[in-house]
């Protein structure tokens, strides 16, 4: 995955709670097999009517709004399905960042392996983040190395991230490749508990 | 001795890793394979030249995609291009699977209990956020994504950091004519869609010892909508004969050593939680949703709520969009709302339990003209037992479409679709907007109270029907 660490970007407001997966990716999409090309898919039922014409009423829709790599909204985003179609379709759409009061566990999870900062704000950063979004071009500075989020009028916040996912996202590490590096454990624990070798 | 947690307990026998400033890496003891997250999983594997640890802990099946009504035509050629891609990295990989014609074949929850791969003590995972539902047994099981599902593929383990323990303690006895279903829509109810994030959840109290195997799998199939990852019941000898006898369970001299090493695995009298929260069960009565999550919902003898009952503004926007969506007025009994469609299935409540007890209200009724109702059950052995018991033919006579198993119409990836604007009593466990198909209108019930729907054509306290005797 593509490392992270300072990040500057353009922010879109969604302005509501409890973000399903089923909203930032539809089930219909769930059947392809590749991991790439799920952007054009993202909020689906909100950018499109039944027909698969635009609704104008969607920020995503705004011209001013589309080109955003910076998502703000409400508390418990990601919540439902553990799809990783959801992070996938984020990131290919061009959301790198995503700002909320609180996530969903197994969302939060799937953000970070896929390379996406999910920024915990509390809720009254939250808000005035909201608020001043709601003007189009709005910027946001993300440090991760410093653990905050700045803007150029004044906004300073700090967030909490574990260090382990810290590391994770600085440094773009393959999981899999850092977990098999530790096999030996692995084969230590399997000849304890299955009497087996299985490396 | 410390006093611990069937939680904590688990835990601690799966540790391969422990380190400072780094999560736990825990072996996992059954992965449960489906053919929607699991495509590019394998293909990670394959561009990186790895196999699959340990595919004899590995178990797959299809179930999202299927067809109900004939097995064979898959309408979809991309639903059938991903049905066959799993039996492909199957075959590839050596991993057992019950394939569209195998007998045991059926939705991967209910599937892996009904074989004995579920086992209380185990860590179990799939890429599937229903999976909490194998908690029934006091297993560790938890959703995990594609991600995840490759490194568990590949390495056996995964990275956790310990969760927070949360008790929910169910108390005193449930009333007339409440199920399982209602418990949980309760508690999720009365706690919301978060109350359990960073938490696994165990469920306590005497109302939910007094629960059946497939009745604790329904409580735990829904902690994730609360916002918990996993729910726990504590193995009791209700979880141990449950398990007697079955496929991959343990035999014989084996089976009694296992059954008193699960027994050991329950929660010690006494242990402590992080956080506790409580219910008393004659408390609640049958429970039905009116929104666009599950906790927004109530007794069935309430009425719609306005978005000014609630204090929090993110709340009152949330409500006012829900109302807006499902096409309801504030104000309005629940009784009095009417439906379009029944869908009695999904993994919450497809076993054969859950058909029981909507057949006993579909007998010598019939479902109303203007009702569309189908059944849908969990697994061809389900399916089996339930026309051997004669509850095809009941549900027939009434007026339901009796049709093969899969998810089906509790996310809708294949043709059974709830129309825009129509509005569905499903048991499934998301009400989601459009997750029953686009504009579909969802409003989650207990599988008796799903089939008083298709029987009155509007939501009706299934306790009012006469005969019911649940």
């Amino acid at each position: 995955m593509e490392p992270i660490n300072q990040f500057t970007g353009t922010v879109c407001p969604i302005n509501r709670a409890n973000i399903d997966t089923d909203q930032i990716i539809p089930k219909q999409f769930l059947k392809r097999i590749e991991r790439a090309g799920f952007g054009q898919f993202v909020f689906y039922n909100w950018r499109f009517d039944d027909d698969g014409n635009k609704r104008e009423d969607f920020i995503l829709n705004d011209p001013k709004f589309a080109d955003s790599d910076i998502l703000v909204a409400g508390e418990n985003f990601g919540c439902g399905s553990s799809r990783e179609h959801a992070p996938w379709a984020l990131l290919d759409y061009g959301f790198r960042i995503i700002i909320a009061p609180s996530y969903a566990d197994i969302f939060y999870n799937n953000s970070v392996k896929n390379g996406i900062l999910a920024v915990k704000l509390t809720d009254d950063e939250v808000e005035t983040l909201l608020e001043r979004s709601s003007v189009p071009g709005y910027k946001l500075h993300i440090n991760l190395e410093e653990q905050s989020v700045s803007d150029e009028s004044g906004f300073k916040a700090h967030f909490d991230i574990d260090p382990y996912w810290k590391k994770m996202l600085i440094n773009g590490w393959d999981e899999i490749s850092v977990t098999l590096s530790e096999e030996q454990r692995i084969a230590r624990y399997e000849e304890k508990m299955y009497g087996k070798q299985y490396s | 001795m410390t006093k611990k947690t069937v939680i904590e307990k688990i835990w601690e026998n799966h540790v391969v890793s422990r380190e400072e400033g780094k999560p736990d890496l825990l072996y996992i003891d059954l992965h449960l394979v489906h053919e929607v997250t699991s495509p590019q999983a394998f293909e990670g594997l394959r561009m990186n030249g790895r196999r699959v640890r340990r595919p004899d802990l590995t178990y797959a099946t299809m179930d999202h995609n299927v067809p109900t009504v004939n097995r064979h035509i898959v309408s979809d050629p991309v639903s059938k291009t991903q049905m066959e891609t799993l039996q492909k990295n199957c075959r590839e990989f050596g991993i057992e699977l019950a394939d569209i014609d195998h007998p045991d074949q059926g939705i991967v929850h209910v599937i892996g209990p009904q074989l004995g791969l579920t086992q209380p003590g185990k860590t179990i995972v799939c890429g599937d956020s229903h999976t909490s539902t194998h908690g029934a047994f006091g297993a560790l099981a938890f959703g995990i994504g594609t991600s995840e599902v490759e490194h568990v593929l590949a390495t056996q383990t995964i990275w956790q950091k310990q969760p927070k323990t949360l008790q929910i303690k169910v108390n005193g006895k449930l009333g007339f004519g409440v199920q399982s279903k209602d418990i949980i829509l309760a508690i999720i109810a009365k706690f919301g869609v978060n109350a359990g994030t960073g938490y696994v959840m165990e469920f306590t109290g005497e109302a939910i010892r007094s629960l059946s195997m497939e009745q604790r799998m329904t409580i735990c199939n829904m902690s994730i909508e609360a916002g918990a990852r996993a729910g726990l019941v504590s193995p009791d000898m209700t979880t141990v004969e449950y398990l007697r006898g079955r496929r991959y369970a343990p035999q014989g001299e084996d089976f009694e050593e296992a059954a008193k090493r699960w027994l050991s695995l329950a929660s010690d009298e006494g242990a402590s939680y992080d956080k506790t929260l409580e219910i008393d069960a004659a408390d609640i009565e049958p429970q039905m949703t009116w929104g666009t999550n599950p906790a927004m919902g109530s007794g069935i003898s309430g009425f719609v709520p306005s978005p000014d009952q609630f204090d929090r503004e993110a709340d009152k926007e949330s409500v006012r969009l829900a109302l807006d969506y499902m096409g309801l007025e504030a104000g309005t009994k629940l009784t009095d709302i009417p439906v379009d469609y029944v869908f009695i299935g999904s993994c919450t409540n497809s076993r054969l339990s859950d058909l029981r007890a909507a057949a006993e209200v579909a007998k010598g009724r019939k479902v109303q003209e203007s009702v569309t109702a189908i059944v849908v059950p969990g697994s061809q052995t389900v399916k089996q037992q339930a026309e051997a018991e004669g509850l095809d033919q009941i549900f027939i006579d009434a007026g339901f479409q009796w049709r093969e198993s899969g998810c089906s119409m509790c996310l809708a990836m294949n043709d059974d679709i709830v129309p825009p604007g129509k509005r569905c009593a499903s048991t499934s466990n998301r009400n989601f907007e459009g997750r029953q198909g686009s504009g579909a209108r969802t409003h989650l019930v207990s599988p008796s109270m799903a089939a008083a729907a298709a029987v009155t054509g509007r939501f009706t306290d299934v306790r009012e029907l006469s005969g019911v005797n649940q």
